[in-house]
């Protein structure tokens, strides 16, 4: 039997998802509208809505002192280098554990999930003094290395979902029709995984676009991404509320603008492939 | 060509033993089909020669080449799979030509063969649509599309026909056994359907425990089965199987009679029995006869009209000379 919905609870139902979903906005809107505010309307006590004289000044004043196009292109190439690399390396991994596995694949995969419930800063002085020793700190090649390995486990774990919905039979069939390891992988496995890869490459490069923790402590000037730029204008000679709103703006809208356009599969990715 | 030899064969898992050492010859251009119940190792033993599957001891030759560990690619063989495994982001014809893209084949040559699959099997018309726009049938026949124009040197069919409803079933049985009459590759063919093995196979090989039973030709099986379960296994409807007073009448431990070689008489029969349930086909009826001899039902085939209905009483006479005798331990005595 239906369950019977009456329009008052739909009402109800409604302004309440309204509701918690403008709270979850409410942030990113505040900061929108700061980045247009003066320095001293930001601040000002009560606060300001919608009618203020709206400038551009910040915006301008954070161009000129900082080096946006820099800061985007290291993100930029950071978050893509360390998940195109990450899926190179999980591609493979994750076939391994869904259609070989051993006894011990589930271990392998809890074990993988469990470094990322390591803090990160107690391998902060290891990892330091190997860049150091590379002579690779601030350096583009050490934060896609780094992110890659920090979001691994994830990426592994995903395709790992994907891959298991795939029948084996498929791919005995490859096999049977001719096919070695590497065209299995490439006309087959990776083609009916396509959406699932996909879903894992938009997450992973959200997570790797906001990685704030390695991103601000490895760089100083030369591979800088945009987290760093953001924390740039918390500066010590006090808190710049509509500089530091304008820079947020900068930095976030650019996934912001990608998490818009792709959705449906960024829900898939979340929901490690739940909901079709 | 496509002989294939098993020789002593054994796969385990772990250690649970799922086929114990076994030695098989399949001859080239036979039609052989696998039958056992479920769980019998019929399937695992055709992924064996497939090479889906190591083989934990012995030796797999194909065409006398030892092929026991070549990967599946390497062997030569096609295999149709249950789900039709065809891959779904491929068009019918790109399905088809995959094994051959796989080869190296030139462009035209693969055309050329694509044609003529597609034509044999109807399939023209739907060459440029997705596996998910076909009908179950029409995906199986991709799936043997796909197989026959790598021309493998044997074909093997993992249960190809049991995702089909009744009717397309007979249909397909049909297609295949055309299909080995004209092409005349060798076909190992795994089932538990009884029917498709007795309608399609040049030799039977019945399987229990990945124990081979008895291999011989239908006809063999189903006048001489080696033993008890081999006489239960073919036959449709099974065959009764009486122990007691009336198997040491035949200086046996159990008798066999098959429902088609029990005669419905007016009286003094063997049997003397309550009509149950009975199923009327038209041109046979099926009687389940409850006697004394016997825990469960007999079943009887009668022609298509006797008048017998439920309850009432019925007189049996089996035809002396198509009983089947077995030993204590299940085997036939001659």
């Amino acid at each position: 039997m239906a369950r019977a919905i009456t329009t008052q609870k739909k009402i109800m139902w409604t302004v309440l998802s309204w509701g918690i979903g403008l709270l979850i906005f409410f942030p990113i809107m505040w900061t929108f509208l700061t980045s247009f505010k003066t320095e001293a309307t930001a601040i000002s006590d009560p606060p300001v809505w919608f009618f203020f004289d709206w400038t551009l000044e910040n915006y301008a004043a954070v161009l000129e002192r900082s080096n946006y196009p820099l800061a985007l292109t290291n993100s930029i190439v950071i978050a893509l280098g360390s998940t195109l690399l990450g899926i190179l390396i999980a591609v493979p991994a994750a076939w391994a554990m869904a259609f070989v596995p051993g006894k011990r694949t589930k271990d392998v995969l809890l074990w993988m999930l469990s470094t990322k419930m390591l803090p990160a800063v107690g391998v902060l002085y290891p990892l330091v003094l190997i860049a150091k020793y590379f002579d690779i700190m601030d350096s583009r090649i050490l934060l896609v290395m780094i992110l890659m390995l920090i979001n691994l486990p994830i990426i592994v774990w995903m395709l790992y979902t994907y891959f298991r919905e795939i029948p084996g039979e498929i791919l005995e069939a490859a096999r049977m029709d001719g096919a070695n390891l590497k065209n299995e992988i490439i006309y087959v496995l990776t083609p009916m995984a396509l959406p699932g890869i996909a879903s894992t490459i938009l997450l992973n490069i959200i997570l790797a676009w906001n990685e704030a923790f390695w991103t601000i402590i490895l760089t100083t000037v030369n591979a800088a991404p945009l987290t760093k730029f953001i924390a740039s204008f918390s500066a010590p000679e006090g808190l710049f509320y509509a500089k530091l709103s304008a820079a947020s703006i900068m930095a976030i809208a650019p996934i912001l603008i990608m998490g818009w356009f792709s959705q449906k599969q960024l829900v898939r990715g979340l929901t490690f492939g739940a909901v079709k | 060509m496509g002989r294939i030899t098993l020789d002593k064969v054994q796969k385990k898992f772990g250690e649970a033993e799922v086929i114990p050492p076994l030695d098989l010859t399949i001859e080239d251009g036979e039609f052989v089909v696998f039958v056992g119940p479920s769980g019998c190792g019929k399937s695992t033993l055709l992924r064996l020669i497939a090479g889906l599957e190591d083989v934990t001891n012995g030796e797999i030759r194909i065409d006398g080449n030892p092929a026991t560990n070549l990967p599946p690619a390497k062997r030569g063989l096609a295999m149709v799979f249950q789900s039709y495994a065809l891959y779904p982001h491929m068009s019918v014809r790109k399905n088809i030509a995959f094994p051959m893209k796989m080869a190296g084949m030139d462009q035209a040559e693969q055309d050329r063969r694509i044609a003529k699959a597609a034509e044999a099997l109807n399939l023209t018309d739907y060459l440029d649509r997705r596996p998910g726009q076909l009908s179950g049938g029409q995906r199986q026949r991709v799936a043997i599309g796909r197989a026959i124009v790598r021309e493998p040197a044997a074909f093997l069919f993992d249960e190809p026909l049991s995702n089909l409803d009744a009717a397309l079933r007979v249909g397909m049985r049909m297609e295949i056994s055309e299909l080995h009459a004209k092409l005349q590759t060798t076909m190992v063919y795994v089932t538990h359907d009884q029917v498709e093995a007795m309608t399609m196979a040049d030799k039977i090989v019945v399987l229990r425990a990945g124990h081979i039973e008895q291999v011989g030709s239908p006809l063999e099986l189903y006048h001489s089965p080696r033993n008890t379960f081999v006489a239960s296994f073919i036959g449709s409807p099974k065959m009764n199987l009486l122990t007691g007073d009336i198997a040491r009448s035949h200086d046996a431990t159990t008798i066999g009679i098959r429902p088609e070689h029990l005669d419905v008489v007016e009286r003094d029969g063997t049997f003397v029995g309550r009509v149950g349930v009975s199923e009327h086909l038209g041109s046979d009826t099926f009687f389940h006869v409850h006697i004394p001899q016997m825990e469960e039902p007999m079943t009887v085939r009668a022609g298509g009209e006797v008048g017998l209905r439920h309850g009432d009483t019925i007189h049996l006479h089996p035809q002396a000379d198509k009983i089947h005798r077995f030993d204590a331990q299940g085997l036939r005595v001659a």
